[in-house]
């Protein structure tokens, strides 16, 4: 560990991240047990369509090409992508380019929604405490991350490598050995991107962020027609274990 | 072959009165509840009129059911698999609220609460979705017997259709138009593009009775069904952000009542039955090329239920024997197969709906009265029938893809119905030339007329239950009951009258009721073994039993059997 990590350094990049997963994934496995009921975009399309029908494509298309274009910065490291023979520079000017655009999209398309959100009527007052407190964050993560992008470029006159940083620390942590010290030397903008994406992913499973999870991929391979038995499932959940039925026998139909 | 049963439903259309009875106990039953406030499982549209939600049939704008690829396979209007993941983020085809109307309620409380003064208190129209002061600018059936159609009536997008094809205007002049009334319910379509379009499949089909469902549980509010829908009867609930739809009152089906629309309808217009199907052929059926034979390639799906080769695949695939009865008793199988009177709503969106319709002889006698004849003589509806060639087009763009022929010999069949009939009961011989002319026999017409017009409720509606082994499934029933023969909860109970698990209150009034309608005696008297059933008590007399017998309480009861 580098000399100069500290106990905040530890509880933030060591602690905290342990904890935003359990709080994510605890949380939504809670989430998908208990409230399918409540799991839903609640779409305001009904509302209102014309502002959304820009707005959300453009956030969504946005956050998407942000999330690749975070497990490509985070995930890939750097002497891959150099082995490939990729220059810092070009690397760089791509990660300004594509993530500028993208995240410029991804801020415009979210400010659009929130100005519809504020000044549609009916859309408005469908708008909870839970979804406005998701918005603060998400949009407090957007823009920090906008400047984060900005800062790998400008920082210091020639930028900060957070690929050099960051990135370490973040695959280290997979491996369960947080290399810390890393972490701690990313300049403050990273600091507060990362705290608000890790509060964004704490808050995650209790917002209706959760329908991220069920993007429904499997509809390309799933027939057109669904049939069900009305004999086999017992109300719309599946039989949970130690619930399983007995005596099958009396429940088949009768075929007299 | 793989048989299926099918719970259907043939409205007889001559005899709505557009009383909107069957919308607004649907609402009481299914939809009263926030974030359904716009909802009308059961709608009823005049026609001509926009239909709700307005304009709904224009499928190139609404880009709702099927249509055939180059190569000839069905393809979803909307697009296929990819585009529609791809258009998921805001659905790119969504009708808004303002295509449905905004929901209101009045103000009521001004009308009570208001201080004295000079003005009359007013109650003002509130918006349900903003609860601001509202213009009351649409609903669900503005244009109620043609209201506004002078002006509006060329929206009626089969109207444009009539009018684009024949040239001919359809006149909304009071003396020449003509009207009747469409109820509408899910069609719990054999070959539902509403559940072709869901991306997460919460949409089913239940293998039992064809009922088509959405998984409230599963349903992720992508809102791809209400677009998938040609009928438009997905609606989406916009409080708890999930999808909902007709439910065929499944609940009162399991136990062997009608759907509350039919129970409740008042010009008893409903019929409901089981249709036994070929699943495997659903497919190649609603693929075909021209959309005129659709309607011909829905019937053949449809199996006999007295052809001993079906009986035997229905047995082989679980379809019980009570089941298989009431398959053959099934009225809406007469109509639309055995008579082809009843004819399915707009067959060219190729989901195979099977809710049919009788269509309307009315429009066409009702411009014969105008015109001053006889609209109940043979010679002069067949001939009507061939001359008044807008109601018959009109007719055909809803249940035939266009093809006026099958309406014209639907019409003379209703035509020769009634004249025949009328010889009848004017006391003549029956004159089998009418029958002939339609291609029927007089006692076969006979038996329609029966159907059509006098059957009793219990062959109305032949509904055969779920079957008791599964009855804990059912939503309402927390035991299993005897329901062969009628209601097993009068039975005794081995541990006294009231041990066991209670009986589902739905069944026991349905049951009483159906006993005070169909019994002379006051109520109780019998079928509850001397006991009274105060809410279904209207008063009638004085039931012994209504009170215990004060010496002998145990006996009463059974003095009474
Ligand atoms: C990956 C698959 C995703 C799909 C298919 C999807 C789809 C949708 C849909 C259909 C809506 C409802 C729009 C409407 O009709 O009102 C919506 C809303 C929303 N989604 Fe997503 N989403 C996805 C991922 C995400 C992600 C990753 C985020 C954020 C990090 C996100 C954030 C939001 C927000 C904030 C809204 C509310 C928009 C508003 O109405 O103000 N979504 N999404
Ligand atoms: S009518 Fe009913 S079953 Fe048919 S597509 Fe529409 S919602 Fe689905
Ligand atoms: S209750 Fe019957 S008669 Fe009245 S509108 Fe409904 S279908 Fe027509």
């Amino acid at each position: 560990m580098a000399p100069d990590v500290g106990v905040l350094d530890v509880v933030l990049w060591g602690v905290l991240p342990y904890l935003m997963a359990v709080i994510l994934v605890g949380g939504l496995i809670w989430r998908y047990r208990y409230d399918q009921f409540g799991w839903t975009t609640r779409s305001s399309q009904l509302y209102e369509s014309r502002l959304l029908r820009i707005a959300s494509p453009l956030f969504h298309f946005g956050i998407l090409a942000v999330l690749a274009g975070h497990l490509f910065g985070l995930v890939i490291p750097m002497s891959w992508t150099e082995a490939v023979g990729m220059s810092q520079e070009f690397y760089h000017f791509n990660a300004l380019f594509v993530g500028g655009v993208a995240g410029i999209g991804t801020l415009g398309g979210i400010i659009l929604l929130i100005i519809r959100r504020r000044t549609t009527g009916p859309v408005f007052m469908a708008t909870t405490k839970n979804d406005k407190m998701m918005y603060v964050v998400l949009v407090a993560a957007i823009i920090f991350g906008l400047w984060t992008t900005l800062a790998s470029v400008f920082l210091g006159g020639h930028g900060h490598n957070y690929r050099e940083t960051v990135s370490p620390w973040f695959r280290s942590l997979y491996i369960l050995q947080p290399d810390i010290g890393s972490m701690a030397a990313a300049p403050f903008s990273f600091h507060l991107h990362t705290l608000v994406g890790m509060a964004l992913f704490v808050i995650w499973p209790f917002t209706r962020l959760v329908h991220a999870f069920t993007a429904p991929l499997h509809y390309i391979f799933r027939p057109y027609i669904v049939y069900r038995s009305r004999d086999r499932q017992q109300g719309s959940t599946p039989v949970r274990r130690g619930w399983s039925e007995v005596g099958l026998a009396d429940r088949e139909r009768d075929r007299r | 072959m793989r048989v299926m049963a099918q719970m259907g439903m043939v409205m007889n259309l001559d005899k709505c009165i557009g009383c909107h009875t069957c919308s607004v106990t649907c609402k009481q039953a299914w939809t009263n509840r926030a974030g359904m406030e716009y909802v009308w499982f059961n709608n009823v549209e005049t026609r001509p009129g926009q239909g709700y939600p307005r304009r709904y049939e224009d499928q190139e704008r609404w880009k709702g059911g099927w249509t055939l690829n180059k190569a000839g396979r069905l393809k979803l209007k909307a697009g296929g698999k990819a585009a529609k993941l791809l258009g998921l983020f805001a659905s790119p085809v969504q009708p808004e609220l303002k295509d449905y109307y905004e929901p209101w309620t009045y103000d009521y409380k001004m009308l009570v609460e208001a201080p004295l003064g000079d003005d009359f208190p007013v109650a003002r129209p509130k918006s349900l979705i903003t609860g601001e002061d509202t213009k009351i600018t649409w609903s669900a059936n503005w244009d109620d017997n043609l209201g506004g159609t002078t002006e509006l009536g060329h929206l009626d997008p089969i109207v444009e259709k009539v009018r684009r094809e024949s040239n001919e205007k359809i006149k909304f002049d009071y003396e020449q138009t003509f009207m009747f009334y469409l109820p509408r319910i899910c069609e719990h379509c054999l070959n539902p593009s509403c559940m072709a379009s869901c991306p997460s499949g919460a949409i089913y089909k239940r293998v039992e009775d064809g009922i088509v469902l959405v998984d409230q549980d599963r349903c992720r509010g992508w809102r791809q069904c209400v677009t998938g829908c040609p009928y438009k009867k997905i609606y989406f609930n916009h409080k708890t952000g999930k999808a909902e739809k007709c439910t065929f009152c499944y609940p009162r089906i399991e136990v062997g009542q009608p759907t509350v629309c039919s129970e409740t309808c008042v010009g008893r217009l409903r019929y409901l039955g089981l249709f036994l199907y070929d699943a495997d052929a659903v497919t190649g059926a609603a693929s075909t090329e021209n959309e005129q034979d659709l309607y011909e390639a829905q019937m053949d799906v449809i199996l006999d239920p007295e052809d001993p080769r079906v009986q035997a695949e229905a047995r082989k695939q679980g379809i019980a024997e009570d089941w298989l009865e009431a398959a053959r008793r099934s009225p809406v199988y007469k109509l639309a197969k055995v008579y082809k009177v009843a004819l399915p709503l707009h067959p060219e969106y190729r989901t195979m709906p099977m809710v049919w319709y009788v269509p309307p002889l009315s429009p066409v006698t009702d411009l014969l009265k105008e015109q001053g004849h006889d609209a109940e003589d043979a010679g002069n509806l067949f001939g009507a029938i061939d001359a008044l060639r807008i109601p018959v087009e009109y007719l055909a763009e809803l249940f035939t893809a266009g093809d006026t022929s099958k309406i014209d010999e639907v019409l003379k069949k209703l035509a020769a119905m009634r004249s025949y009939m009328r010889g009848i009961s004017m006391g003549n011989d029956p004159d089998d030339a009418i029958p002939e002319k339609v291609g029927m026999s007089g006692e076969e017409l006979y038996e329609m007329y029966r159907l059509m017009a006098i059957a009793k409720y219990e062959e109305r509606y032949v509904i055969p239950q779920a079957h008791a082994e599964q009855a804990h499934d059912l939503e309402e029933m927390g035991c299993s009951l005897d329901f062969e023969d009628g209601p097993g909860m009068y039975e005794d109970s081995p541990f006294g009258e009231a041990s066991g698990t209670p009986t589902p209150v739905a069944i026991e009034n349905f049951y009483a009721l159906q006993a005070r309608q169909t019994s002379e005696e006051p109520p109780g008297a019998a079928s509850l073994r001397g006991r009274v059933n105060l809410l279904n008590w209207d008063g009638t007399g004085r039931p012994s039993g209504l009170f215990p017998d004060p010496h002998h309480p145990a006996k009463s009861a059974e003095a009474k059997e």
